[in-house]
């Protein structure tokens, strides 16, 4: 099952104490509590990696941050196709260290792609990424239409 | 570093209290001058990093800086809390020239060996 959360914690590696028993505890606890996305991305494990990702909205903005350290811009492609926001690209190990012994591999590498549907339509010439401490950040403006108005009705 | 084992060397007061964290994932290199540990930590810029060594021990922190997003949340699958890490070092490493950065999130620690566990060629005169 450890294998399956991304934040596993490392010394449940280790034959476990009491405290950690409750570490597990807690662990198992927050898998039923997770949202059903949690799962989708944890089955992804087999495929892939997969970044990461919250979304919010305002009233004028959809603003989606996704967690992909260690990359350099060029390897991330966002686009908008069909009202979803894809965000792809591969992440490639570096070949320095390779000839080293290795001690741990966590880190995933290789390629992603992370889909989300848009609820309402967004002005796709006004969309802006920015990639900071290796989280991605779109903005995408809502088109006019799909903001909400308030129509003042006079009363007589 | 040798075994590489991880323990919370944290007297069990402070963990009680315990600020809650998420453990970056890593991946560690040996080779012949030294390890290379490289850490993933989004939404850590320089500032936010905190690298402790105390005898044995490497404690890596990182603070995310995260700027508040206004509006609803429709999907939520990061978990904004802080990062943190301890490590025990192999005593072949040569503490004093420990070097770390961070870019686009992920710390790279490189961990030198200190010369004179070095395997060094011999001149034979």
């Amino acid at each position: 099952m450890k294998f399956l959360t991304r934040w596993q914690r490392p010394e449940l590696a280790t034959w476990p104490t009491f405290e950690r028993v409750s570490n597990l505890r807690e662990e198992i606890d927050r898998l039923f509590e997770a949202p059903l996305a949690e799962w989708a991305r944890s089955s992804q494990l087999l495929s892939g990696w997969s970044p990461a990702l919250d979304v919010y909205e305002d009233k004028d903005n959809f603003v989606v941050k996704a967690e992909l350290p260690g990359m350099k811009r060029e390897e991330i492609e966002v686009s908008l196709q069909d009202g979803g926001l894809s965000i792809s690209g591969e992440r490639k190990s570096e070949e320095k260290y390779e000839e080293g012994e290795v001690y741990r591999a966590e880190r995933f590498f290789g390629k992603f792609q992370r889909t989300v549907t848009l609820p309402t339509p967004v002005a796709a010439d006004k969309v802006k990424a920015q990639y900071k401490d290796g989280i991605l950040t779109i903005t995408l403006p809502k088109t006019e239409e799909a903001k909400p108005k308030q129509i003042d009705v006079n009363v007589s | 570093m040798k075994a590489s084992v991880e323990k919370d060397s944290r007297p069990a007061r402070e963990r009680t209290v315990a600020q809650e964290f998420v453990s970056p994932e890593v991946n560690i290199f040996e080779t012949k001058d030294g390890y290379v540990l490289e850490a993933e930590m989004p939404g850590v810029s320089k500032e936010g990093l905190e690298i402790t060594l105390e005898g044995n021990e490497i404690t890596i922190v990182g603070h995310r800086h995260a700027e508040p997003v206004s509006g609803e949340l429709l999907l939520r699958e990061r978990r904004e809390l802080d990062y943190r890490r301890v490590f025990e070092l192999d005593p072949a490493i040569d503490t004093g020239k420990v070097s770390a950065k961070i870019e686009q999130g992920l710390l790279t620690l490189t961990l030198p060996k200190s010369e004179r566990v070095k395997p060094r060629k011999i001149a034979v005169d």
